[in-house]
């Protein structure tokens, strides 16, 4: 049992720096900064890659996430378990899901969404990912866990 | 350099008449129904065999835009790392016309090809191709560049912030950036952004009040032809039929809203053209938002996956405690 929590734990780490850094990717920046002229990581200023890659790990987390969730129902483990960090992140990480999935959707031929709506859902994503970010480091730090 | 400026002139002349003409009737009545009766995305047809190349087109879509032109400020602030953002600067250059650029969103390439064992010369009017699912609209990462429902494509000058990524993505290079100008001047313009990126709006505000774009008004040879994409494709495959020619923009990257009829086919006018900074390609293009339409789909498969391994787990688990 504690070897499945290790490598959900590591399955969720691995995605969340591919997710992270190619999400990051969308934006111009990584060729603007020299990062994409690193050996190995020219990737970056590659949009297309990071495009594919970034829904490649967006997959994985989705398919974890679930899990978790009907692992924990499944087992009845109780929502008192869960602390205030863990609750942080599971309302952030929802968030992202969400606002990932409409992105998705609005990237498929013949869907329109309104201009502001695409804006404020650019916005949210990359707002709750920073927010992610954060509290995943806070969470470290202070070797805060999920649940007690 | 002089005879091009004559001709252009002497043409210019001649036509205008005519172009005033069309204007005024059939094809504005036209654009009213057009533009308000379909649901269906607008699609334009080129007949290239009709194009003269006298550039008026050229001239009509920058009489139409100048309103939306940049007027950058200078000097332009100090950009990091330098070697990095180029500063583009078209202000100084606003009559040029053999290229895109921010100023110029519409221009005639030539070109030339074999038919029937005879070279013949062509003039096409090239501009941005409106996409069907416009790679520079779907991966702009701040909601800049836009569709309208007509199928049209356009850049949000007020928003957008010069990174280029939609030049990038886009098949044919079509943006052009205009350093000194846009929203990222008053944010960090020493560290993020470059500018605003410029390009082919297909006239979206003539089109709302019910009229044709410039280029398609201004053509005295009526090149081009708008319409719901079902109606223009029919009309583009019997054209191609009757001069038994090839079509260019149907099939690439999934399908343009810029459908081209020419008498040669565009592999030997790809050839024959001039390709390079603003000056787009006539190559295939395949479709390339399909793969993260394909792992879209795929997606799907995600929550299904999750809940099958943990009803897997559960299952397991209760089966060893059973024992």
């Amino acid at each position: 049992m504690k070897t499945t929590g290790k490598l959900r734990g590591y399955i969720y780490a691995v995605t969340l720096f591919f997710i992270t850094l190619s999400g990051f990717g969308q934006m111009p920046i990584f060729k603007r900064y020299y990062i994409a002229d690193i050996p190995g990581l020219g990737w970056l200023a590659q949009f297309y890659v990071t495009h594919i890659i970034h829904y490649i790990a967006a997959t994985v987390l989705i398919a974890l996430v679930i899990y978790i969730l009907f692992d924990f129902i499944f087992n009845r483990s109780g929502l008192n378990r869960i602390t205030g960090s863990g609750y942080f992140k599971i309302v952030i990480l929802t968030g992202l899901i969400v606002s990932g999935g409409l992105m998705v959707i609005k990237n498929l031929s013949n869907i329109h969404f309104g201009h502001n709506s695409i804006i404020v859902l650019d916005l949210v994503h990359l707002s709750l990912c920073m927010m992610l970010l954060c509290v995943s480091l806070y969470t470290l730090i202070r070797k805060k866990r999920w649940v007690n | 350099m002089t005879s091009k400026i004559s001709r252009r002139a002497f043409l210019k002349g001649s036509i205008t008449a005519a172009g005033s003409v069309a204007a005024t009737t059939g094809i504005a009545r036209a654009a009213k129904s057009i533009t308000h009766e379909t649901k269906e995305p607008l699609v334009t047809l080129l007949d290239i065999s009709k194009c003269i190349g006298c550039e008026e087109c050229v001239y009509a879509c920058q009489e139409a835009n100048t309103d939306k032109y940049p007027e950058p400020q200078k000097p332009f602030p100090k950009m990091y790392p330098t070697s990095k953002v180029p500063v583009q600067d078209w202000s100084d250059k606003r009559d040029v016309t053999d290229r895109l650029t921010p100023y110029n969103w519409l221009y005639i390439q030539n070109a030339s090809g074999m038919v029937n064992g005879e070279e013949i010369e062509l003039t096409i009017p090239r501009r941005c191709m409106h996409c069907e699912n416009p790679p520079c609209v779907k991966l702009c990462p701040w909601g800049a560049a836009k569709q309208e429902e007509n199928g049209l494509s356009r850049i949000d000058s007020d928003i957008c912030l010069g990174g280029s990524k939609c030049k990038t993505v886009c098949p044919w290079d079509i943006p052009e950036r205009q350093t000194g100008t846009g929203i990222y001047l008053d944010l960090l313009p020493s560290l993020a952004g470059n500018g605003v990126m410029y390009k082919c709006d297909r006239c979206y505000n003539r089109l709302e009040e019910g009229e044709v774009p410039a280029c398609i008004e201004a053509c005295p040879e009526d090149v081009q032809t708008i319409g719901p994409r079902s109606e223009i494709l029919k009309k583009a495959h019997a054209l191609a039929k009757e001069m038994n020619g090839y079509i260019y923009g149907e099939h690439e990257n999934g399908g343009t809203n810029t459908i081209y009829v020419s008498p040669v086919p565009f592999e030997q006018l790809n050839k024959s053209i001039e390709t390079g900074k603003g000056k787009p390609h006539l190559d295939k293009v395949k479709n390339l938002m399909a793969d993260g339409t394909n792992f879209a789909k795929a997606m799907l498969i995600a929550p299904i996956a999750g809940l099958a391994a943990a009803f897997g787990k559960f299952y397991l688990s209760s089966k060893e405690d059973n024992q």
